[in-house]
């Protein structure tokens, strides 16, 4: 017994195995290894950012200089400031708006892809062209879209349709260009949300629609009682996604009105940018950055609680 | 469809073929209207991206003597214009080597940090891997402020390096997670069998592991490349020079000079700037929709 098991000892030990080898086979030292690009570059560039952007914004930093502690001073300025209010309302007015839009007609096309159809895969793929593409490049075809003198929908509506008499001025004024650049987002988030209900629509046994069939439940009750409850938690873990990029959305607006007409079209992320880097107060774009923590931690725990209640209720493990 | 089905008894003797219409007619008009609908709303700006690119100035600005959906006499002029005339060669080549750099950097920590999490299994690795994850939730909007003070600080202001770098904090998270899972998918018993012959911990990542998890790094070099291709506030914020630029940051600031928009141009800079995703995209698609998937599912 003792033989084999000093048998077995000397064919594992490799005599030629340097200190180096066996350095990287002894595990905490490899775990420390293998962590330390990934955690390295984020602890470098995101926690620490994320940090020293909380106190810039208690700060009067400006560009080429180093700011000194002001405390609440740039949310104090803030709160006086009706351009930031309107910002803070235009980015829950975008994110809300732009959200339901994006989720019934993004599940509305999930549906209709979820038949059997023919060419199914190449649809799939052109349905996801509005979300590969650089928001930006398809932001200015959006543009050129809605263009005061040429833009293809006006010539639409007027000279084909006959439905209006003057082209519609799309950007010029306030509320106009809000609804824009909401259609502009809703076209550019659709296939996602399509896509990913997709694949948890792909999930549901299609047996229990037979069982729904049998017990002559009709369509809405085989959305409302099989579909709909079994999508909830996919449909909150990308509308918690969803919700947290359109609230943080930048390059759209930016793109498209940069902010304008007067100011009225400014998301939080594009105030804080002219504030900060063009304008040079980075301390008070800084502040404007934090104040969306808030309500992006409060859409996330929304979205995520309110829709996951199910499964978290019914305390299931997680996948 | 319920009355259908009532009426169908009395009915199927004397005209089943009108019930088959009947169904045909319900499909076309709750399936296929709409989704023709769909693809053509999806599709329509990326149409009249090309259409305006190969149009001349003299179709492009008269909508009354020409039909502004099609092209009479198509030209190249825009696209000439954009190749010869701008630094638009310059800017691919930069955005290239910044998306292939961000790619790669990413791609490397991330095989790393999830073998570890998936197949190291220290105490504590669910928290990290979480940990990690949490990192995609934090938006480019809130950082891109405090970065750009540290890109100064490190000397890196208006250099590619400086993307390349900070890409990886939205590019890790994401590329982690895909792994993560694709790692769990590859049977344990592989590494034990290698364990036991006596290879070492690292030979098994390179020898068994990252040759299985060759679609799954497949996925996450796209996702990597084409997100690195589109970022856009990052670009912004940290390149000045003109000849520097990404291609979606220059096509919008360079492109566009005085009250008069060349929108030929800019919609050949636009097209020209989407096509090299596009393709890649085309080439990897099944990848591409099922680690989309996948990363929701997981």
């Amino acid at each position: 017994m003792t033989a084999t098991i000093d048998v077995a000892h000397a064919w594992v030990r490799q005599p030629q195995q340097s200190w180096l080898v066996r350095l990287f086979d002894y595990k905490p030292f490899l775990v420390a290894i293998c962590m330390l690009p990934a955690c390295g570059l984020l602890l470098v560039f995101l926690t620490y950012p994320l940090g020293l952007g909380i106190w810039l914004a208690f700060t009067d930093t400006t560009i080429g200089r180093d700011g000194r502690w002001v405390g609440l001073e740039n949310f104090e300025y803030l709160l006086e400031d009706r351009l930031f209010w309107q910002a803070v309302f235009y980015s829950v007015f975008y994110t809300s708006v732009a959200t339901v839009a994006k989720f019934a007609l993004g599940l509305w096309l999930a549906l209709l892809l979820n038949n059997h159809l023919p060419f199914k895969n190449l649809l799939r793929a052109v349905i996801l062209m509005p979300w590969i593409v650089p928001t930006v490049l398809s932001a200015i075809a959006f543009w050129w879209i809605y263009d005061p003198q040429f833009s293809i929908i006006s010539y639409l509506l007027v000279d084909v349709l006959g439905l209006r008499d003057t082209y519609i001025d799309f950007l010029g004024s306030a509320w106009p260009a809000r609804w824009s650049l909401v259609a502009a987002n809703v076209w550019r988030g659709i296939p996602f949300v399509a896509i990913s209900l997709l694949a948890g629509l792909q999930t549901i046994s299609p047996t229990l629609y037979e069982a729904a069939l049998i017990d002559g439940a009709t369509g809405w009750q085989r959305f409302r009682f099989i579909t709909f409850p079994l999508l909830l938690p996919i449909l909150a873990i990308v509308m918690t996604f969803s919700i947290i990029f359109t609230f943080s959305d930048f390059q759209l607006v930016y793109a498209i009105t940069r902010g304008g007409p007067v100011n009225s079209t400014h998301l939080m992320a594009t105030l804080a940018f002219q504030r900060g880097i063009p304008g040079g107060n980075l301390g008070e774009g800084a502040a404007i950055a934090v104040s969306m923590i808030p309500f992006l931690v409060f859409a996330t725990l929304f979205s995520y609680f309110a829709l996951a209640r199910r499964k978290w209720q019914q305390g299931e493990a997680n996948d | 469809m319920t009355d259908a089905a009532v009426q169908a008894p009395n009915t199927a003797t004397a005209a089943p073929e009108a019930m088959a219409w009947d169904r045909g007619a319900r499909r076309v008009v709750f399936i296929y209207v709409p989704l023709a609908c769909f693809v053509f709303i999806l599709l329509f700006p990326f149409y009249w991206m090309v259409v305006t690119t190969f149009k001349p100035n003299a179709e492009l600005y008269n909508y009354k003597a020409y039909n502004p959906f099609w092209i009479v006499e198509p030209t190249f002029d825009h696209i000439r214009r954009l190749l010869f005339q701008t630094a638009y060669p310059r800017w691919l080549m930069t955005t290239m080597t910044v998306a292939i750099g961000a790619t790669f950097l990413s791609l490397f920590a991330s095989v790393l940090a999830a073998y570890a999490i998936q197949r190291l299994r220290f105490k504590g690795s669910e928290y990290v891997g979480l940990a990690i994850y949490l990192g995609y939730l934090v938006p480019p909007s809130i950082l891109f402020i405090p970065l750009a003070t540290m890109v100064f600080k490190l000397g890196l202001f208006d250099t590619p390096l400086a993307l390349i770098l900070v890409y990886p904090t939205f590019l890790v998270p994401f590329c982690t997670w895909l792994l993560i899972g694709y790692f769990k998918s590859i049977p344990y018993e592989l590494e034990e069998c290698a364990l036991i012959d006596g290879a070492t911990r690292l030979q098994i990542l390179r020898q068994i592991t990252l040759p299985l998890a060759v679609p799954g790094l497949i996925s996450a070099g796209i996702f990597s490349f084409t997100l690195s291709w589109n970022e856009f506030i990052y670009a912004l914020a940290f390149i000045q020079s003109g000849e520097r630029k990404t291609v979606p940051v220059a096509i919008l600031t360079e492109l566009i000079s005085g009250d008069v928009y060349q929108w030929g141009a800019l919609m050949a800079g636009a097209l020209l700037g989407s096509l090299p995703v596009a393709i890649f995209y085309s080439f990897f698609v099944d990848y591409y929709v099922s680690s989309l998937s996948g990363a929701v599912k997981e």
